[in-house]
Order: structure tokens, then C-alpha cells, then sequence
């Protein structure tokens, strides 16, 4: 796709996921499984959003969690790819999962 | 059909021949009654088009943008404060290439407020990357309106326009004027085709996205070729609308200036009182000229350095200031000048402003002070009827 358009026009859609954004990132979200709770509020509060939802058997099985019965809900990771490291999920997990380390580059 | 009609409903009647299909508006006087013809016309079925009532001239130009995306022919006006108020908006509409065309009302700017006339509104807005033209009658401001379009919208161009008539002296005042027939204008400007990606649900596109640094600069490159470019079918569509409605418009319309060692260049209106005096200067044997500047961006260097490079002096009367320099016509037909090996002495007048007359006698000062540039030096910056001694005095000089 050309960028210099007439009018900074962008006559094809759908191309943001193109700007790969977790690249502005200075500090990074690590989420501690063996902590997480699953109860999904760094998901519901993240604005891009980079936290994706995974809530097939599989996934929810193979991911750790601080309690077996818990590997029944669905579960929650980031996609680095456009995470950019605003930190509010680090902000808001209620039990701290979420560790907030500077950007190794 | 010759009607008899006030310069707003020129713009007004421009804008219903055009077949304007969006105008969204806010009044200002002087320009109030081309948003009030506009209602009255569509009210009465006369024109089909949309009136979008908004609640500034802020407003009144984003809605402008945003129909204008969407790919109809949209039109509006305003004047001074109006236009000023629109200043950070103008810059969106050329920097997306809408072919928007705005009647503007010429009138000074507060303070003191003042609703009459002079040339410092669109002035102003020099920068903002629309195109400039300035009609001298009621007739120029209902041809250039409906040639705005054409320009406007061509394919080489896509920038939008502004089309001055001067406050109350040609907003306000009846002149009689050739309306042209709708087939004809039709014709004219056949109809509109958006060369330009649109607003449209089946074919989405971002509109007004961001431009980052690496980018930014290839954008407003692209703005200054279709300014350039712009030059060029100007005198395309003047030409084409001489051969089908026989009224001759040029960006530079000389008179007078073969022979002419004092050429005078005027804008608007003060033009045809200034038509008649150099005639007057002619019929007494004095080697005067006039030229009239209806262009003003993009502005005609080529042609003002041909038409004028025989002159010894060349007299600019303008209705405008920049505080620290000088007029803005002199500001730019001075750097025009810098690259002529041979060029005339140029001197500023500044008159009319706040809709200060504009008479014989203030151009028999003006051409005073030219004679006498001819063999010595003079002010570069002259104030023309001005009572400069009171000002002194405020200003504690005297
Ligand atoms: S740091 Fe911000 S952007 Fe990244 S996952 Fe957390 S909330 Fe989303
Ligand atoms: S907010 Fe914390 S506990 Fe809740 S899902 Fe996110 S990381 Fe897990």
C-alpha cells in the first residue's frame, strides 16, 4: 500500500494491525500464572486491547494456576505485539499477578 | 436574464447555479444574507440542497468537511471574526483536499469592532492553503463563485477556495448582474464528480488520519504542487468561461500599462473607482497604469513580473496590514521582484481600511507620493489619509 496518498487519505481498511504498537513500550506487563485468579479485570480494563481471552479446553488446561479447580475459566494473555505498556492491568489485578519490569531492548 | 442583486445573493445565486448540495452556515455581518437567501431559496423549492444550521463558524466549516468527505458539492460563508474563528479548520480542509468554496464578506477585524470593509480577513488566512480569488463587482462575485468550483474541483487541483466581495460596498449594495442559465452552467461545470476517496460504508478509507514525521512533510509537499498546478487551470477555466459567457477574467488584469511609468495594483472593489481615475490621469496626458490582482493565492509571480517590469514605479493600494512589515500584497510582490535583474521601484499604500472610503483624492495622494519616487526615495510603508498628528498625540509623541 502506498503511504503518500492525496489528502493523507488511507483508502484501505483494517490495515492498524500493520503498527505494530507494543513496540512504544518502555516498561512490560508479566502476568504470574501460578497468582492469576482468572477473574478477568485486567482484561476488561486494558485499552488497546492486548490482554486476549483464551477459552478453549486446551489453553485453560495447560496454563498454570494457584488453584486446579481454577483451570476451568477461561484464561487471559498478552499480546505483546500491541501492548503498550501503560501498565492499568499491572494497576488493577486485585491479587498482583501482574509484575511491571522495565523493557529489556 | 440581468437581475438586479445585492453581492451576497451573487454568492447565494453562485452557489444554486453550482448546484451546491450541502451549505452548512453561521451568520456574520456583512455576509449574513447569503445563508439567508440560501434558506429562503431552498425553503421555496428553488434549490435543492441540505442547510445545516450550526452554532459557530468553528462548526459551521467542520460540517463543511465532513460533507465535503462524504463527496457532495458543498458551499458557505462567513467573514472577519467568522473567518478567524475558522482559522485552525481552514488548514483541514485543504490538508485533505476538499473542494469546499466559501464566500467571504471582506471586513476589518476587532478591535476597535468594526463591520465594514477591508481586506484584512482574508489576508489572514494566506497560509491556511486555500485558494484566494477577490471579485471587484457583484457580476465578479457570482462568475468566480460558480468558476471556484470548476477550479476547485479539478483533478490537477482538489484544493478549496475563497471568494472576497467587500463588505457592504459590494455585500450590501444592488448591482445589475448577468445571471447565466442553469443549462448553461450546467454545462459548464457538468456534474460533480468527487475525484477524491469519500466517506462511503461500502468502501471504507480513513479520512483525515495521522501524519507522522517521516510522512507529514510529503503531504503538504502534495499541497504546494496543487497550489502550483492550480496556476495553470485558472487560466484554463477563465478562458473557457470567456468562450461560453463572454466576460473576460484574468488572475492580472492590466489596463492602461504599455506605455505606464506609474502602474497602480489594486484588489476588490476599490479597483473600478481606480479604473476611472487613471483614465481621468490618461485623458491628461500622465503615463499611469492599473492592475488588478484577482488572484491573490496562488499568487501570480509570473505574471505580475511580466506586466509590470517596465514600470518605474509600481504603487501598491491595499486594504490590509501586517504590523511590523507592511501590506501583505507589498510583502509579496516584493519578493517577486528579488529575482529580476531590472525591476521597478515598488512603494506601499495602505487605505480603506475599516471600510474607509476610497476616493479621488485618496489616489491623488497615492500617485503623489509615485511621482515622486520616480526621481527620489520615500517612505517604503505610506498611510494614506490617516490623521496621523491625533495619533501622535495618543501615542504621546507630540
Ligand atoms: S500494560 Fe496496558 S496495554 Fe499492556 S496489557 Fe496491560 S493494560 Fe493492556
Ligand atoms: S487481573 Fe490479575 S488475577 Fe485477574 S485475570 Fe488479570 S492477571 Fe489474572
Amino acid at each position: 500500500m502506498e503511504v503518500i496518498t492525496r489528502g493523507a487519505v488511507i483508502p484501505e481498511p483494517g490495515n492498524s494491525v500493520e503498527n505494530k504498537t507494543g513496540t512504544w513500550r518502555v516498561f512490560k506487563p508479566i502476568i504470574h500464572y501460578e497468582k492469576c485468579i482468572r477473574c478477568l479485570i485486567c482484561w476488561q480494563f486494558c485499552p488497546e486491547p492486548a490482554i486476549l481471552l483464551y477459552e478453549d479446553e486446551e489453553t485453560k488446561k495447560k496454563t498454570p494456576a494457584p488453584k486446579e479447580p481454577l483451570k476451568r475459566l477461561p484464561v487471559v494473555e498478552i499480546d505483546y505485539d500491541y501492548c503498550k505498556g501503560c501498565g492499568i492491568c499491572y494497576n488493577e489485578c486485585p491479587v498482583n499477578a501482574i509484575e511491571f519490569v522495565k523493557e529489556e531492548k | 436574464m440581468k437581475v438586479m442583486i445585492r453581492g451576497n445573493e451573487s454568492i447565494a445565486y453562485a452557489f444554486k447555479l453550482a448546484r451546491v448540495q450541502v451549505v452548512p452556515a453561521y451568520p456574520i455581518t456583512p455576509s449574513t444574507l447569503v445563508p439567508e437567501k440560501i434558506s429562503e431559496l431552498i425553503a421555496n423549492g428553488e434549490m435543492k440542497a441540505e442547510f445545516v444550521p450550526v452554532e459557530s463558524e468553528h462548526s459551521a466549516m467542520s460540517a463543511a468537511i465532513g460533507a465535503s468527505a462524504k463527496g457532495v458539492r458543498v458551499g458557505t460563508a462567513t467573514a472577519s471574526q467568522g473567518l478567524a474563528l475558522m482559522h485552525e479548520v481552514l488548514f483541514i480542509a485543504s490538508g485533505m483536499r476538499l473542494p469546499i468554496v466559501m464566500g467571504i464578506g471582506n471586513r476589518a477585524l476587532s478591535a476597535p469592532i468594526n463591520i465594514w470593509c477591508d481586506h484584512q480577513d482574508m489576508m489572514s488566512q494566506r497560509d491556511t492553503g486555500w485558494m484566494q480569488f477577490y471579485a471587484e463587482s457583484n457580476q465578479e462575485g457570482l462568475d468566480l463563485g460558480i468558476m471556484a468550483f470548476k477550479i476547485a474541483e479539478d483533478e490537477r487541483v482538489l484544493l478549496p477556495a475563497m471568494v472576497g466581495i467587500d463588505a457592504f460596498v459590494l455585500t450590501h449594495t444592488v448591482e445589475p448582474v448577468e445571471l447565466p442559465e442553469q443549462k448553461d452552467v450546467d454545462d459548464f461545470l457538468g456534474e460533480f464528480v468527487p475525484h477524491y476517496v469519500t466517506l462511503d460504508p461500502q468502501n471504507p478509507a480513513t479520512l483525515g488520519s495521522f501524519g507522522f514525521p517521516e510522512h507529514f512533510m510529503e503531504f503538504k509537499y502534495g499541497q504546494w504542487i496543487a497550489m502550483e498546478r492550480a496556476k495553470k487551470v485558472i487560466d484554463e477555466v477563465f478562458e473557457e468561461f470567456e468562450e461560453r459567457f463572454g466576460r473576460k477574467y484574468m488572475k492580472v488584469y492590466p489596463e492602461f500599462v504599455e506605455d505606464a511609468e506609474i502602474i497602480l495594483v489594486t484588489m476588490g472593489s476599490m479597483t473600478s473607482t481606480t479604473r476611472e481615475f487613471v483614465r481621468r490621469l490618461r485623458e491628461q496626458g500622465k503615463k499611469v497604469g492599473l492592475v488588478k490582482l484577482t488572484v491573490f493565492r496562488p499568487f501570480p509571480k509570473e505574471e505580475l513580473r511580466e506586466i509590470l517590469k517596465n514600470a518605474k514605479v509600481v504603487a501598491v493600494v491595499e486594504r490590509n496590514i501586517s504590523f511590523g512589515f507592511g501590506g501583505a500584497v507589498y510583502a509579496e510582490l516584493s519578493s517577486t521582484f528579488s529575482r529580476m535583474k531590472e525591476k521597478p521601484k515598488i512603494v506601499d499604500f495602505i487605505v480603506g481600511l475599516g471600510g474607509r472610503d476610497i476616493t479621488f483624492n485618496t489616489l491623488n495622494s497615492v500617485v503623489e507620493i509615485a511621482e515622486k519616487a520616480m526621481h527620489e526615495e520615500v517612505d517604503e510603508v505610506n498611510w494614506i489619509d490617516v490623521n496621523k498628528e491625533a495619533v501622535l498625540k495618543a501615542e504621546g509623541l507630540l
